[in-house]
């Protein structure tokens, strides 16, 4: 991939979006059988796939909590999501993102009310380009829902940065790449608590602030598709229609 | 990384947080006592040992001929890793680095890319072929909280004060480092945020976050971490925070 000479020209980007625009979104929940809740989200070129099974008992034992239910969450590229292969299993990067979207989407849920147990969520990265760790944060607080598990909010999670010089929502590849700044973002939008918060590249005190709020508008439309789909799900359709 | 904590202990520290005071008594802007050495490993091209009150940190820094990478061919590399060993703590195990080491290492990997401190586009040696790495490595020796802080600071230390003679084949007047970005770790207890937690009050706190500063105030990296919440007022002080004690940290690198 080349670097662009300009990466916005006459304030549209390169995607012919507006910095405070989103890539299109769709979010669909409960697609997997097996799997006790599930959500598939395409956020542009991002195709990421989430299953969350339990609560269940933990195995193996001696990682059992006695007065809460653990949550583990492990991210995972496909070899074929990259353009150069992914060779399988976790890398450093897969290992930290799993734990920051852990603490990420704990704050939300209710372990207490399981002792002993665990509940598991797999994010799965079929296809990605750039932000796919906060479709899958997005995806995983869905397929949470889905199954049942009781809590307190939905996250909604999107990345903010800096590119020639302006503050954008949601990064595309190319702006990943070639851009200055990259800030991931997650919240509990009701109380508009930060639980996901990552930055690398170069702010201002000015400009972080206004990445904050552009994150925070972009979350704001997220939510809604979360929750839109979650209503596809599980409202009656009269028959016949 | 959490340890178990008496609910009496617990009770005690988010209590002192309600009243704006910390169990070793310092205020909550205040740092522990900070101490930089550096240069006490011959073998490796730069080293420093921090000491945070009682958190001590070595890094060492060594220099070797690498492949580049395919997206970068004229470009160094830098790598950093962080060791728990289970000599600084009952709670470490020996064993590969888990997501505590791993994380550790990309935060401070990330204040020293993202800055630009070193400057990778010298360490050319055969565009394409052949170009010099640096391995940070920094292992922890007494963990009493605020591993991040130490090791970001052991880092820069360590790369501020390298020894490149001895290094075959070295051609550059000096290891090419320019900047020197500072991590400042603030925990949030009880709605209270305070610089340098100790570990008493890492295995209490709600949350941290690790902000990255340039000389002139700007961000270069943040990381979130723990299970509890920020509201964006409370960034914005935790900002303010790490501004305003990054230069007390980055005067210990000269």
């Amino acid at each position: 991939m080349k670097k662009p000479e300009k990466l916005i020209i006459d304030g549209k980007r390169l995607d012919g979006r507006t910095p405070d625009e989103l890539r299109p979104l769709k979010i669909q929940a409960g697609l997997l059988k097996r799997a006790d809740g599930s959500a598939y989200v395409e956020l542009g070129e991002n195709k990421v796939l989430v299953a969350v099974y339990g609560p269940r008992e933990m195995h193996p034992r001696h990682l059992q909590q006695p007065d809460t239910a653990v949550l583990r969450c492990r991210y995972n590229m496909a070899p074929f999501s990259v353009d150069e292969r992914k060779r399988p299993g976790p890398d450093r990067r897969s290992v930290e993102i799993s734990k920051v979207t852990r603490e990420a989407i704990e704050p939300v849920v209710f372990l207490e009310l399981y002792p002993k147990s665990v509940i598991d969520v797999f994010i799965e990265i079929l296809q990605a380009d750039a932000g796919t760790r906060t479709t899958g944060i997005t995806a995983a607080s869905v397929a949470l829902a889905d199954a049942g598990v009781p809590m307190r909010d939905l996250i909604s999670a999107a990345a903010v940065g800096k590119v020639d010089g302006t503050i954008v929502l949601d990064l595309n590849k190319q702006e990943d790449n070639w851009g200055t700044s990259d800030m991931p973002i997650a919240l509990m939008p009701r109380k508009k608590l930060i639980t996901l918060l990552q930055m690398d590249g170069h702010f201002t005190a000015e400009e972080f602030k206004n990445a904050l709020a552009l994150a925070f508008k972009g979350c704001e439309q997220i939510y809604e598709a979360q929750k839109q789909a979650l209503r596809e799900r599980y409202s009656i359709k009269p028959e016949g229609e | 990384m959490y340890e178990i904590v008496s609910s009496v202990k617990r009770d005690y520290i988010v209590d002192l947080a309600r009243q704006e005071k910390r169990v070793d008594t310092r205020a909550l802007d205040q740092n522990r006592e900070i101490s930089v050495e550096t240069g006490l490993v011959k073998p490796a091209q730069g080293s420093a040992l921090v000491k945070l009150g009682n958190t001590q940190v070595f890094a060492g820094v060594k220099i070797e001929r690498a492949e580049p990478y395919p997206d970068s061919p004229s470009s160094g590399v830098l790598m950093v890793n962080a060791e728990l060993l289970p000599l600084a703590s009952p709670t470490f195990e020996p064993g590969r680095p888990d997501e505590n080491a791993i994380e550790l290492a990309r935060v401070v990997d990330r204040g020293i890319r993202e800055s630009g401190a070193i400057d990778l586009d010298k360490l050319s040696i055969t565009p394409g072929e052949e170009v010099w790495a640096v391995f940070v490595d920094i292992h922890m020796l007494d963990h009493d909280g605020n591993l991040i802080d130490a090791s970001a600071l052991a880092a820069i230390a360590a790369l501020w004060h390298m020894k490149t003679e001895g290094i075959e084949g070295w051609t550059l007047p000096e290891f090419p480092i320019r900047k020197k970005p500072i991590a400042v770790t603030i925990a949030k207890i009880n709605e209270k945020l305070m610089v340098d937690p100790c570990l008493d009050e890492e295995n209490v706190m709600d949350a941290r976050i690790t902000i990255t500063t340039m000389e002139d105030g700007s961000i270069c990296a943040m990381q979130k971490g723990g299970i509890g919440c920020f509201t964006p007022e409370e960034l914005e002080l935790a900002y303010e925070l790490a501004r305003s004690r990054a230069p007390e940290l980055r005067k210990h690198i000269e």
